[in-house]
């Protein structure tokens, strides 16, 4: 990959993180003309180390859960400015900042209609702060405080459905992406910015240190996610389905197996039974099945 | 020109002449009526601004923070529960050093709930970065409001302004306000030009993270620009002053009767109006007493005070707020202005008065000043109900 002028190289992330390519992709297909604000996490941490930025675009961070808010000033004061109609305004943050302790700024961001693009990084746990478990922590996930234990095969509840949470609001566009499916990710960013109105998009981005994969593996764990059924890639415009990827199910041990945070589950066929399900559901209720 | 207005319309009509791009607030009691009147106002297309209704004080104050940012005057007003759920944006805005003015409707924090005045709130964030100036009447709560834009916006300052006012009594209450004339508003506060912007033609980052090697030195340069904000007040006072008509002396305190006063109440806000009686009353009667109004409590302004009180031999502390577990906040501070100095009070005494909105009378003033002795106390509580006590305590 070339250096990109709006994402430069030199930034702090792991090797292997998933979230930085994802947050590359996402403001090259933006584009130049855009207004970052972002939520206290990785992302803020390893792009903007005083005195260096990685940003090449208007960035701002404030706090770990009011980005949504923050954009919204934003917007209103280019509105204010005669400026809205030449400036896309991003929100991002990770799954904590989006689905847990900023959901309130969020919904509060959707329903009054800003002309906002949010981004949600999720890496299904709170990884700044060493892999504690999040509302969108998958279920059975070993992290740091829904460890595996003799009474607990991890987190026992599921996934929070923010995507849904954020189609109930019947704005114009909502869609899930991976940092493994670059195209796909590029085309819902630029789809997304060309729609007035709010916008969601929540991207699957894997965490080598959370995750505990290779670090040369990060594509595949993103791609095997979507294909097992567990992290369905789909769009819903003004709360309506409006289509999925459709793959052909891979069993779900595949994509277990390569992570360290699903180890315990592996000799647990009634666990992984468990986990199947999850994905079974996925694959039935977005009719990813590809028609043979 | 001279309206009989109710104070939250006055504070509604003088935000409105400074014209901010930006007006973001979340309801909460007593602060509600100035902002109805300001929505009111965009929806008559009486001003420009766009009025982005929150879901809460957390995201109000985040909204001003990000039109700020983005180089656009702004406004947002609360009180109480609103202040202290807004609080860490509010230490977040002066950290990222940006001119928000702010109006906290002074109200009682819970629990128990109770939504009338005291000063608890805006004085629990004295540490967060903000300028806060009190105001004693409405005439004073409108022209603060451009005192604070004035102040917040000079390029030396960068700094969010508070302007305190008292819940209920001045929101709420009906006076003789001489509203400030637009034309004049614009000359002594010109529109907003920021040092720097969020800005597509000229990218840069804000709010970055700084280490141990970078953060010491932020806060230092905040602690050195609330210092010389003391100089800019009395520097903005003088143009406020000649633009207005107005005669205010430095904005930090208000001297009443202290010069030959053998006894003096320090005090900040609405409750001045009635020592400032109590004082006149007593000084018929022959009595030395008199009142040092407390205008800026952050920045504190100690060497005024210093000068104001060095002669003084007894002085009473009223605040309107307590620190739970130790001495209170404005008698701290006065403690602490007369330490290791060699004039000075030889009684500072410290009351404690109208929590929760209990009324301050002139007999109330009068028992400050009965209890002004040589004897000095600490957080003596002012028009407790022994009843009351006996019910919670027993005998």
């Amino acid at each position: 990959m070339e250096n990109s002028p709006l994402f430069r190289s030199g930034h702090t992330a792991c090797a292997g993180c998933g979230q930085a390519i994802a947050a590359r992709l996402v403001i090259e297909a933006a584009g130049a003309n855009t207004i970052i604000a972002n939520s206290t996490g990785c992302l803020e941490v390893f792009t903007t180390k005083y005195p260096e930025t990685a940003w090449g675009v208007p960035w701002i961070h404030s706090l770990f859960e009011n980005s949504s808010a923050v954009a919204s000033g934003i917007e209103a004061a280019l509105i204010y400015l005669g400026k809205k109609d030449s400036t896309n305004v991003i929100a991002q943050g990770g799954d904590g900042s989006t689905g847990d302790i900023g959901i309130q700024a969020l919904s509060g961001m959707l329903e009054r209609g800003h002309d906002i693009l949010y981004v949600c990084y999720d890496n299904e746990a709170y990884m700044n702060t060493g892999v504690q478990r999040s509302g969108l922590t998958p279920f059975d996930t070993n992290t740091t405080t829904s460890p595996q234990g003799a009474q607990s095969t991890g987190n026992l509840r599921p996934k929070k459905p923010v995507p849904e949470i954020c189609a109930a609001h019947g704005i114009p566009y909502v869609a899930t992406a991976s940092a493994g499916f670059a195209q796909d990710l590029t085309r819902k960013v630029k789809k997304a910015i060309s729609i007035k109105g709010p916008k969601y998009i929540q991207i699957h981005v894997p965490c080598p240190l959370g995750w505990r994969y290779e670090t040369n593996q990060m594509l595949s764990v993103a791609k095997l996610a979507v294909e097992t059924g567990l992290y369905p890639l789909f769009e819903y415009e003004f709360g309506v389905l409006a289509g999925a990827r459709q793959i052909t199910p891979k069993p779900v041990e595949e994509y277990l197996k390569t992570q360290g945070r699903f180890k315990h589950l592996l000799n647990s066929p009634e666990e992984i039974k468990k986990v199947q399900a999850v994905a079974d559901n996925n694959i039935k209720k977005y009719n990813l099945k590809a028609e043979v | 020109m001279k309206e009989f207005v109710e104070g939250s319309h006055a504070i509604a009509e003088i935000i409105k002449a400074t014209s901010p791009g930006v007006i973001s607030a979340y309801p909460i009691t007593p602060q509600t009526h100035i902002v109805e009147d300001l929505a009111q106002m965009v929806a008559n297309g009486e001003i420009k601004s766009q009025f982005v209704n929150v879901e809460s004080e957390h995201s109000a104050a985040s909204v001003v923070l990000g039109a700020s940012a983005t180089g656009v005057r702004v406004y947002t007003a609360t009180s109480s529960q609103g202040l202290f759920y807004m609080q860490e944006v509010v230490f977040n805005i002066a950290g990222m050093r940006l001119p928000v003015v702010m109006t906290c409707a002074n109200r009682a924090v819970s629990a128990p709930i109770n939504i009338w005045n005291d000063q608890q709130d805006s004085i629990s964030l004295r540490d967060a970065g903000w300028v806060q100036i009190y105001a004693e009447n409405n005439q004073e709560a409108v022209d603060f409001h451009l005192i604070a834009y004035r102040l917040a916006e000079d390029k030396r300052v960068m700094l969010p302004v508070m302007v305190c006012m008292d819940g209920f009594i001045l929101t709420h209450g009906m006076e003789m306000v001489d509203m400030p004339e637009q034309e004049k508003v614009n000359k002594f506060l010109p529109g907003y030009n920021p040092l720097y912007k969020l800005d597509t033609a000229n990218p840069i980052s804000m709010g970055l993270l700084a280490d141990p090697d970078y953060y010491m030195e932020t806060r230092f340069a905040i602690q050195e620009t609330m210092k010389s904000s003391i100089d800019y007040l009395s520097e903005i006072s003088v143009e406020f002053n000649s633009v207005f008509g107005r005669d205010y002396k430095d904005l930090l305190v208000e001297e009443y009767h202290t010069k030959d006063a053998e006894k003096v109440i320090v005090a900040m806000g609405s409750v001045c109006g009635t020592i400032k009686e109590v004082v006149d009353q007593q000084r018929a009667k022959g009595k030395k007493v008199g009142l040092l109004r407390l205008i800026s409590y952050r920045p504190f302004p100690y060497a005024r005070v210093y000068e104001a009180l060095k002669d003084v031999p007894k002085v009473a502390v009223l605040d309107k707020a307590v620190s739970l577990g130790a001495y209170a906040p404005i008698a701290v501070e006065l403690k602490a202005a007369f330490y290791g100095k060699k004039k000075g009070p030889k009684v500072i005494s410290s009351f404690v008065a109208g929590l929760g909105g209990r009324d301050i009378t002139l007999e109330s003033i009068d028992e400050v000043f009965r209890r002004l002795t040589v004897k000095e106390v600490n957080s003596d509580f002012i028009d407790l109900k022994p009843e009351l006590l006996k019910e919670e305590y027993g005998e």
